[in-house]
């Protein structure tokens, strides 16, 4: 059963197992880098680098992340922008896939190709957030959650899965009367968790992780979500206002915005950290079902 | 025997029935799909194929106040202002080196890896390490972007083994000569093991058979990855390269914006930032709108050049 390798190929597996090896620290050594500091005294982080006496470790900067207005306001704000972005793509992937899936529906193919040109071809920025502008949903959340709602991948991958029921399934309902209505939310909707829960997960990881939108549609610091905030405080080095009174001096303002940088990072990814054995289940599901040929 | 017969009896009757019922249902029940089709079909038309027409703002002196239609039109005039413009060539090279370099090692990376990760003979260990080279893959681009200013930064833990060796820190996040190699070094570390999943599953479905009767047969275990694996995975490696090729003039935005400082910007600056900067910060809407679709035609001739070359290599098996 085994295949038979020649000595030369059992080195070739060692060797592939090493570099393997290799890639998971590779991935690996800076979370943990990121989460060790993010526990560290900061004076002793910049002068000495990490350390594992616990005298130079220090919760300072998740007591200050965790009472930093904005950032708590991010974190929900995401929390919301992400469910309600979840919730509309599942929906609106689901229906147009259903449909689409159907053989018999006159003009499906015109439908597809509508949808597949705007992966490769579309308006562009401006023209966008002038719609957008025109449409009055500038600075209001409705700009991150409708506009990308349909994405044409989602409807591939809903059009795919629904391929794969039986048809037997919806013709014997058909024989017993039910309505195409009672079908679809009867037969269907159940027999689609799956999928739903592949493409709720994957937009609202989406959703969670971009900055653009909101950072293009949204003026009110109010609806930031949290990648915004995180912005202000990893890449421009802002420690959010409010948490540095004006007479703290400049090195205590450095000080205090190194040390947030590492806890805020940790306490934005723990919804994904949460969510990431959920995933594992259907990563490779999801991916073959978008392979599609 | 029987039995036989009375299927043969009732076949026919089963299909005329079906058939009718269908015939009746037809367009109640292709009503009710159209119904379900809306939603999506409605946010396309408005979302995506509205600003499709408002491009048309780059041949315009679009002014807020007149509106797209009212606004007078301005030919090429925006068109030949950026082509003419002395940032055209740094900005155009600048694009097409950060995507082709990235498409150059981010392409085969991830089939290395997941040839590799077919050798691996134990379910368990198998899938502890791709649950690690997937995991980057969910972390925000904002993160990604603020460790690299973490351990690229001058008194960071990168620059402490630099210092060592060189006597100095580099300046990764200000020097322009590095912030190609920052750019995409990091998109492989944040995407190639994702990116390998698809051909994870590809080859998962390859028969153990084929190995055992080629190594039986005497094939080495590089013979057996070249004449076995890579001809199962071909197919898709082909779509991925013309999905990857096709969008070279259009690589994101976010990350770029992210890593940019005002140091590295004689070669961080790229189409996409230009656009945002013109238009959003500047204000300067018709400008940007001609930039952005110069860009997106040039996408499309890509995608279709690249498919037809593809197509051409590989019996005839492109995209579409």
């Amino acid at each position: 059963m085994t295949v038979k390798n020649t000595p030369f190929d059992r080195f070739l597996l060692v060797l592939n197992g090493l570099f393997l090896t290799l890639a998971v620290l590779v991935v690996v050594v800076p979370f943990v880098y990121i989460i060790v500091a993010s526990f560290m005294d900061p004076t002793v982080l910049l002068n000495r680098g990490l350390s594992l006496n616990p005298s130079d470790w220090s919760l300072e900067g998740y007591r200050k992340i965790l009472s930093n207005d904005a950032m708590i306001r991010g974190f929900f704000n995401s929390l919301l922008y992400a469910g309600a972005f979840a919730i509309f793509t599942v929906l609106v992937s689901i229906c147009a896939g259903y449909a689409l899936a159907d053989d018999t529906l006159a003009g499906r193919k015109l439908v597809m190709t509508l949808f597949l040109i705007t992966m490769f071809f579309g308006g562009g920025l401006i023209p966008t957030y002038l719609l957008i502008r025109q449409l009055g949903m500038l600075d209001t959340p409705w700009a991150l959650i409708i506009p990308g709602a349909v994405n044409v991948w989602n409807i591939i991958l809903a059009r795919t899965f629904f391929k794969s029921i039986p048809k037997e399934l919806k013709e014997a309902a058909n024989v017993d009367g039910a309505s195409e209505f009672k079908i679809f939310m009867r037969i269907v909707i159940p027999l689609s968790k799956p999928i739903m829960f592949v493409l709720a997960l994957y937009a609202f990881v989406g959703q969670w992780n971009s900055y653009f939108d909101a950072m293009i549609y949204l003026e009110n610091s109010k609806l930031f979500p949290l990648q915004l905030v995180l912005r202000s405080i990893l890449i421009q080095n802002q420690a959010a206002p409010g948490m540095i009174g004006d007479q703290q001096a400049m090195a205590e303002l450095k000080r205090l915005s190194e040390m947030i940088k590492y806890s805020s990072i940790v306490i934005s990814s723990l919804p994904l950290i949460v969510m990431y054995p959920f995933f594992q289940k259907y990563f490779e599901k999801g991916v073959m079902v978008g392979s599609l040929k | 025997m029987q039995n036989s017969a009375q299927t043969g009896k009732s076949g026919p009757l089963i299909k005329q029935k079906q058939t009718a019922s269908r015939g009746r249902g037809t367009f109640k029940k292709n009503g009710f799909l159209y119904l379900l089709l809306m939603p999506a079909l409605l946010l396309t038309l408005i979302f995506k194929y509205v600003p499709m027409y408002g491009a048309v703002i780059a041949f315009k002196e679009f002014s807020p106040i007149r509106g797209i239609l009212n606004s007078e039109w301005a030919g090429f005039k925006y068109f030949e202002k950026f082509l003419l413009s002395p940032n055209f060539e740094v900005i155009f090279m600048n694009t097409l080196k950060l995507s082709f370099y990235g498409l150059l090692f981010g392409f085969p990376i991830p089939i290395l890896l997941a040839l590799m990760l077919n050798q691996v003979r134990k379910a368990g260990a198998k899938k502890n390490i791709q649950l690690f080279l997937y995991a980057p893959n969910f972390v925000s681009v904002v993160v990604i972007a603020g460790m690299l200013f973490i351990f690229l930064s001058p008194t960071g833990p990168i620059n402490a083994i630099a210092t060592w060796i060189f006597g100095q820190p580099l300046m990764f996040m200000t020097d322009p000569a590095y912030f190609r190699w920052v750019y995409i070094l990091s998109d492989i570390w944040a995407t190639a093991g994702w990116a390998s999943i698809i051909y994870v599953a590809a080859l998962a479905g390859v028969d153990p058979e084929l190995h055992n009767a080629a190594s039986l047969d005497g094939a080495s275990l590089m013979r057996r990855i070249w004449h076995i694996d890579l001809p199962t995975i071909k197919p898709i490696m082909a779509i991925v390269f013309i999905l990857a090729a096709g969008g070279i003039m259009s690589i994101g935005f976010e990350k770029a914006y992210l890593l940019q400082t005002s140091m590295n910007l004689p070669s961080s600056e790229i189409i996409a930032t230009y656009v945002y900067k013109v238009g959003l910060q500047s204000g300067d809407y018709s400008y940007s709108a001609a930039v952005g679709l110069f860009n997106s035609v040039i996408n499309v001739i890509l995608l279709l050049t690249v498919n037809f070359v593809v197509k051409k290599l590989n019996d005839n098996q492109g995209l579409y």
